[in-house]
């Protein structure tokens, strides 16, 4: 039985800093995260270009390109280390073969940074979780499970220091309530989908990593469920509030990976990030403001204020003024980093964190829940309960409550419709049934169509989710 | 000559104006048994809905476009509409009257994403177009069979990743040698498409919110009188 994380490694919020955990992890060529700095992910993309054999060489071409300018950027800026994430596109998982070679590729480049100007640095590989393409998904066997695993094992094999996905189990119960603003389905989703699919995914990715010296299980992201929240909540289609709760509640199913053996770093777009590292004490990821090249937040500051990797999220290989978007960006993390890095070296990590925390976080009830505080007493809630759905439960209503709290206090100003939104979810959160096999018999009708319950293993007996 | 009385259909208008607030509070009960009180009164079903049921979903895309809605509350508004649709529809069918067009829409080859999709599904389907949704990561050649199949007047293609863009442009080039790309108008749309790469492929239009290509849709297909 997977050991649950029941206690805080960090329960001071004053302790949940950038820069350092209480669980640091080496990996790759020299790298060491969470031991006081913090270091660049430098994540980027291909520009509008069909993937395929005749285009391959092309394909090739970019990759080669922009890790040479990255690394070039790096060592000019004296960057103490530099985590590059290759995310690989939909027809790079379902052609293992093609993830793994660029996987070479990218590694051969960092040795040789390595060797010739000492530059430490890791690769984190992230295969696409294309189990979704089925619908309803297929998680657990047929042909995208073969060759995820596929690809997880040849991307190892080929020079991944650091394994990471962002799993998208539940999510097909997610999508749907969450544009239709179901407590209940979200729920059911986060509480109970998504945490039994954690589980089996994570042992899979932890096995996988076992049997190649080196490789590091890194960690997942609710990036399907609350950062399309967090999208949706921008573009006006649905509440702020709704995207903070969820994002909470987004946390338990998130820690599992920990639970089952990830030690960190957390993936970048993992905005629930800090809770793991409360919890697990592990290093974590976060993109803010200088991920805009990807998308838009409310938290470009405060995201950045418990991070050990900084991230641009992703960025096309596209020219600008001063040269390629990629090399850019790198530019900006490391000077992000570089103040960051001072700040803790001269004894003003705090004062910089807290302003990083300030500076947003009544701007948006997304960043409210963000703050140290906030994340201590969602991370809190998390530990007082014993099972993924309670947990998932328990994060909601602390970040209602938080949201409430600072609503009453006229810190945080929201829209008539907005505390609405937060009554409903409130209420929603306190009229769910006691039991995960209740609430999923609730919600059958509704969803029932969407998922397959062999997907998640509850095929075999109704009472497969008690113990969830 | 109709069956149904509109000067009956007047004497109810004030409870009829209750179907109007129903769809709009997106209360699928009242709408339902509004709508079948009515037709037992004698109302014509296509003053139902062109004089209740779709001002009172425009209504709703004016509150959406204001902020006064959020997707939540629209989409239930649809399934209020839905719902007396599911009454009002073999009724409009059998006196000859037709959705207000016809839409196909996927997400791109390669592209599993498809919220947005969804999205702008279910508001055509809520402002009265029959849609076909042909899911995700859908190959040129199941479009091509749907224009086929389904006659419609609109194809809608959906991308989220800038690697999947190009398969806007490979599907609208099988479409055109297939010889049914003039039959159809296509709207394209997702976060990393522009109306200038709209253009450039050859698209009718481009969508940048799911509110504006249902705008558009209704443009490109006045709806039947």
């Amino acid at each position: 039985m997977m050991p649950i994380i029941s206690r805080l490694l960090i329960e001071d919020p004053d302790q949940l800093i950038f820069g350092v955990c209480p669980k640091p992890v080496e990996c790759g060529l020299g790298l060491v995260l969470g031991s006081g700095r913090v270091f660049s992910e430098v994540n980027f993309t291909l520009p509008p270009l069909t993937i395929g054999t005749d285009t391959w060489p092309e394909v090739l071409g970019h990759y080669d390109n922009m890790i040479d300018r990255v690394l070039k950027r790096a060592v000019s800026l004296s960057a103490p280390g530099i985590v590059i994430e290759f995310e690989l596109l939909p027809a790079m998982t379902e052609r293992p073969e093609w993830g793994a070679e660029i996987t070479a590729l990218l590694k051969g480049h960092l040795r040789r940074a390595h060797e010739k100007s000492g530059l430490s640095s890791a690769l984190r590989v992230t295969p696409t979780d294309i189990r979704e393409r089925d619908r309803p998904p297929l998680l657990r066997k047929g042909t995208a499970w073969e060759q995820l695993s596929a690809s997880l094992n040849q991307c190892a094999a080929a020079g991944a220091d650091i394994l990471s996905i962002e799993s998208v189990g539940g999510k097909e119960i997610h999508d749907a309530a969450l544009m239709q603003g179901d407590v209940r389905g979200i729920v059911a989703a986060l509480g109970i989908l998504a945490p039994t699919d954690m589980t089996w995914l994570w042992n899979q990715i932890v096995s996988i990593c076992e049997k190649h010296a080196g490789v590091v299980p890194g960690g997942d992201s609710a990036c399907g469920f609350a950062n399309t929240a967090m999208q949706l909540a921008g573009q006006h289609m649905l509440p702020d509030v709704l995207a903070a709760v969820d994002r909470a509640m987004s946390a338990p199913r998130s820690l599992i990976a920990y639970e089952c053996g990830a030690k960190g770093p957390s993936k970048d777009c993992a905005y629930e990030g800090p809770v793991m590292k409360a919890l697990a004490g592990v290093p974590i990821s976060m993109e803010g403001k200088s991920a805009a090249c990807a998308h838009f937040s409310p938290l470009g500051n405060i995201a950045a204020a418990m991070c050990d990797l900084w991230s641009n999220e992703s960025v096309q290989n596209v020219r600008l003024l001063a040269g390629s978007a990629p090399e850019v960006f790198t530019e900006l993390l490391e000077y992000d980093c570089r103040l960051m890095n001072t700040a803790s070296r001269t004894g003003q990590a705090k004062i910089l964190r807290d302003l990083l925390t300030r500076s947003d976080e009544y701007c948006n009830p997304q960043a409210t829940i963000l703050s140290a505080v906030s994340t201590i007493a969602i991370a809190k809630a998390i530990a007082e309960e014993k099972t993924p759905y309670q947990r998932t439960i328990a994060a909601g209503k602390a970040a209602v409550q938080l949201l409430k709290a600072a609503v009453a206090g006229g810190r945080l100003q929201i829209k008539t419709k907005e505390k609405m939104w937060l009554q409903k979810v409130e209420s929603g959160l306190s009229q769910l049934p006691e039991t995960p096999d209740r609430l999923l018999q609730d919600i059958e009708g509704d969803y029932g169509s969407l998922y397959l319950r062999e997907s998640y293993g509850l095929d075999l007996e109704q009472s497969a989710v008690t113990t969830l | 000559m109709s069956i149904w009385n509109l000067e009956v259909c007047e004497l109810f208008m004030l409870d009829l104006q209750q179907l109007h607030d129903a769809v709009l509070t997106g209360d699928c009960k009242a709408a339902r048994s509004l709508v079948a009180d009515a037709l037992t009164q004698g109302c014509s079903p296509m003053e139902l809905l062109n004089r209740y049921m779709i001002p009172a979903m425009d209504e709703v895309g004016r509150l959406f476009e204001a902020g006064d809605y959020f997707v939540p509350e629209m989409l239930l508004s649809g399934k209020a509409m839905k719902a007396g649709m599911e009454i009002l529809k073999p009724m409009l069918v059998s006196s000859g009257a037709q959705p207000a067009g016809r839409v196909v829409i996927g997400t791109v080859q390669g592209d599993l994403h498809d919220i947005g999709k969804n999205l702008v599904a279910s508001m055509l389907e809520s402002s009265g177009f029959e849609v076909f949704d042909l899911g995700i990561d859908v190959p040129p050649p199941t479009f091509i069979s749907a224009i086929e199949e389904r006659k419609p007047q609109l194809v809608c293609l959906s991308a989220l990743l800038t690697v999947t863009m190009p398969a806007m442009k490979t599907t609208l080039d099988a479409m055109s040698a297939a010889g049914v790309r003039s039959a159809v108008r296509v709207l394209v749309g997702g976060a990393p498409v522009t109306n200038q790469y709209a253009k450039e492929i050859g698209a009718d239009g481009y969508g940048e919110t799911a509110a504006a290509a249902v705008t558009l849709a209704r443009k490109f297909v006045p709806r039947p009188q």
